[in-house]
């Protein structure tokens, strides 16, 4: 475990307490311990650290108040929702305020004519869904977590889900935040209009990271909920035969709404779990789902059932009605509460990779398994080439976590390698930072510092995430490999992931 | 690096000394749109070509000279487009012109815009460096989201090297249906076929007469076919129509009037734009509202922002009032920084988006 040791500065607290708490309810400022604990990290939990005061704000008025003052006191502020990210994105810090925006939770319309709905941040992902729903519209971005996601934190990862292959992520469905900089100045990013005057800021401003402004007010694009759903679950008994079975699919100009694999292991661990009746000798399982009016559905369904034949599927099945597919997909998205079942801790990647490279990455894990002595169940989102391996390990033997470490270096670094990215959706935050240093070079570096400054020139929102120092990186070029964490006993154990 | 690579980055670096500006252009074909920029002309023709297709990836990368008929045509061959639907405007247009205009076609309404298919870029910044931002993947949350940023900045931020973009699969059938009906009967049907599981892709209303065309999976066009009734078009009658829309073409184009183009939420009634003398076409559901009219272009603007959207004044011999809607103060300052970030001494366009820019 990470646990920072940011001193907390008693007289700074004092004093910074007592100014928000001219601007703010007696309740809604926390400095004493025992308050600020459930605050101490995100879905990252192996980093902890206290914030010195944490703000509540309850509207709009209240985070420009709280912005002002410690843009004044020149104090750092992290920004956070649900607090479910799993890159420490939202980790406090020692010497600043930790504002939480969960207060923040009305919806403030839902348009069901221009199908658009305008939500404070502190809105969870799945109930902007639920408020469209009497309209038969939905809010597509879907990631597991979405019981207890809230959208702004959405916005500051870009977050996915598993339907985003065809519905897009994020940055495809808000089409305007509001926010405040850290000096508290109003901004608009986007509108409600196709398209905004001037740079792209809204593109800029999703998946930032909370550290170009604090959300205040987002607008999301509604869509009419599809009609039917349907899932097929293929078998494969071969891991890269069912990787080309995903580029086949695709090759033959079908997009699919999901498209989800396993491998065995992954299956093995979930089966036990919750019973999906998943095919236990296939060495992978591809989940294919179609969505839409039943007559595309029937149609599409019988497309993607050929190519997976033809891409050497040794089983079908399709499901047969609602409670057959959503069983499909309970697996899936049981993947890690059931691989935390099975092993005391487990690790999770999160890189990307061009789709046909998915046969020698799995090679590549297969070798690290043996090369380290720990297993490594895989799921993936498939269709955008995400991978999520599961790295088994045991915190209680220290070795084990140290190869964790190298095992997790070397499959981001071959992500990148092989053209990919170190992080597909869970972001870079603290966990991925010194691996930024492998994917960017200093020059590229610099321009992301530059861009900070435009927007926060002195540096107070959200300072130390997801864009490396140069120092930091050259730290890291000695360290190379030592700087990564491994994710133990994780918050939200039971909640559905990736 | 490559040697017309170097050569520009010396080009680059001698004109930041020197504080001389670069008008980066392709191959002119929209030289029309936003504001005029002066400077030694740089030609991106010389960095032409597709680097990688795989079509099973969904992904192509091509460098900014390439011309756009030739990514589009080489996209055809494997069954893909470019679902935003470019614009070309000249029959070689390039790449890097349509990323730095940034502009959609009719299909932009389903589809979503060209930066949402952007997925990486690399460009030379201010001081000659070569930077690569995003990559060849669908998903991608490291760093910034500079490449989409560049979408549409004309050229003032860097110079765009090559792309790659999300492509998707040509639609297996598409068809297109003529009503006869008012401006806010179009508007109101057309939200209300938004809200609806409808294979709607494109839509065009002018003259009373809104067009609509439907594009999927056979079984969801024929169902809707047979669901929203209207004239059907024969194809070719309907392809002409869309692409003749998508490079103004269409009749109500050829006119002497400034051409305005209003982004607007698509449920904007069209009694607010009436106060502006002069005709009207709509896209994108509602969205974007083409007006020609000679009226000041303060009340042009005025009635855009009420209606919760701006105006770009797209054609017109006379530019002066700025073809971009005015941004806030705390909008423009922002602005100004990220230029000086990215082009410290101002030498990419100059002008072309904002005057100061």
């Amino acid at each position: 475990m990470n646990v920072f040791a940011g001193r907390i500065d008693f007289i700074r607290q004092a004093q910074v307490a007592a100014r928000l708490g001219a601007v703010l309810p007696r309740a809604a400022v926390l400095h004493r311990s025992e308050d600020t604990r459930p605050y101490e990290c995100d879905g990252l939990s192996a980093y902890r650290q206290l914030p010195m005061v944490v703000a509540l704000p309850a509207d709009e008025a209240q985070v420009q108040a709280v912005l002002r003052i410690c843009h004044e006191l020149q104090v750092p502020v992290v920004a956070r929702g649900a607090g479910t990210g799993l890159s420490g994105g939202a980790l406090p810090m020692g010497d600043g305020v930790l504002l939480s925006l969960a207060k923040m939770k009305k919806i403030l319309a839902v348009d069901p004519v221009a199908r658009i709905a305008r939500v404070q941040p502190g809105v969870r992902n799945a109930a902007i869904s639920e408020a469209a729903a009497p309209y038969g519209l939905y809010y597509a971005p879907d990631p597991s977590s979405q019981i207890a996601c809230t959208i702004g934190g959405n916005v500051a990862e870009n977050s996915g889900g598993v339907h985003c292959v065809k519905y897009g992520l994020t940055v495809h469905n808000v089409m305007r935040v509001r926010g405040l900089t850290a000096a508290g100045d109003l901004v608009e990013f986007g509108s409600e209009a196709p398209d905004a005057p001037g740079y792209d800021l809204l593109a800029l401003a999703i998946g930032s990271e909370g550290m170009l402004a604090v959300t205040t007010e987002v607008s999301v694009r509604l869509i009419p909920k599809p009609e039917t759903a349907c899932c097929i679950m293929a078998s494969f008994d071969d891991v890269e035969k069912a990787g080309n079975a995903v580029a086949d699919v695709i090759g033959a100009g079908i997009i699919p709404a999901g498209l989800e694999m396993m491998d065995r292991p992954a299956t093995h661990a979930v089966e036990q779990f919750v019973h999906a009746g998943y095919d236990l000798e296939a060495a992978a399982l591809l989940l294919c789902e179609s969505d839409g009016t039943p007559e595309e559905v029937r149609e599409e369904v019988a497309r993607m059932s050929e190519v997976l034949r033809a891409s050497g599927a040794t089983g079908i099945r399709v499901s047969q009605n609602e409670t057959e597919r959503l069983k499909f997909w309970a697996g899936r998205k049981a993947a890690f509460p059931a691989v935390g079942r099975i092993s005391p801790d487990y690790y999770c990647m999160d890189g990307t990779i061009p789709r046909r490279r998915l046969g020698e990455i799995l090679h590549f894990i297969a070798a690290m398994e043996i090369k380290y002595g720990l297993r490594c169940p895989n799921v993936f989102h498939a269709g955008d080439g995400n991978l999520h391996p599961l790295i088994l390990f045991d915190a209680n033997k220290p070795d084990e976590l140290a190869r964790t470490e190298a095992f997790a270096g070397e499959v981001l670094e071959k992500c990148v390698e092989v053209g990919g990215t170190i992080t597909g959706e869970h972001g870079v935050g603290i966990e991925k930072i010194n691996q930024m240093c492998t994917q960017f070079a200093p020059a590229e570096l610099a321009l992301f510092r530059g861009v900070k400054t435009a927007f926060d020139p002195e540096g107070l929102l959200n300072p130390g995430k997801n864009i490396p120092t140069l120092h930091r990186c050259a730290e890291y070029g000695r360290m190379h490999l030592k700087g990564g964490t491994a994710a133990a006993q994780q918050p939200h154990a039971g909640l559905p992931r990736f | 690096m490559d040697a017309v690579l170097e050569q520009w980055s010396q080009v680059v670096r001698s004109a930041t000394e020197g504080r001389r500006p670069l008008r980066i252009r392709g191959s002119g074909s929209k030289d029309f749109y936003g504001n005029a920029t002066a400077g030694e002309l740089l030609d991106t023709r010389g960095h032409a070509g597709i680097v990688d297709y795989e079509s099973s990836e969904l992904v192509v990368t091509a460098r900014a000279g390439t011309p756009l008929a030739e990514l589009e045509s080489a996209l055809a061959q494997k069954g893909q487009m470019l679902a935003f639907e470019p614009p070309h405007f000249g029959a070689s247009a390039t790449v890097g012109g349509m990323l730095a205009a940034g502009l959609s076609g009719p299909r932009r309404q389903s589809a979503g815009p060209l930066r949402d298919f952007v997925l990486g870029m690399q460009l030379m910044d201010g001081r000659g460096d070569i930077l690569n931002f995003g990559g060849r993947v669908m998903k991608n949350v490291a760093g910034y989201d500079v490449s989409r940023l560049l979408a549409g900045s004309l050229g003032t931020l860097g110079l765009i090297l090559e792309a790659s973009l999300k492509t998707l699969p040509l639609p297996v059938m598409e068809a297109t249906l003529r009503f006869e009906l008012p401006e806010d009967r179009a508007v109101e049907t057309l939200n209300r076929w938004g809200g609806q599981p409808l294979p709607v892709s494109a839509s065009a209303w002018h003259g009373d007469e809104l067009h609509v065309r439907l594009s999927g999976a056979a079984a969801a066009v024929t169902a809707a076919l047979g669901r929203l009734g209207g004239e059907q078009l024969s194809a070719d009658r309907a392809r002409p129509f869309w692409s003749g829309l998508r490079e103004q073409r269409h009749p109500f184009f050829q006119n002497s009037m400034p051409l305005w183009r209003l982004a607007v939420p698509s449920t904007a009634p069209p009694r607010v734009f009436e106060v502006l003398p002069g005709s009207r076409l709509l896209e994108w559901g509602g969205g974007l509202r083409w007006i020609a009219t000679h009226a000041d272009a303060r009340v042009v603007r005025d009635v855009a922002a009420k209606a919760g959207g701006h105006a770009t004044l797209f054609r017109a011999a006379d530019k002066s009032c700025g073809s971009f809607h005015p941004l806030p103060p705390e909008m423009m300052m922002l602005h100004r920084r990220l230029k000086a970030t990215f082009d410290p001494q101002g030498i990419f366009n100059p002008g072309r988006l904002y005057p100061d820019l």
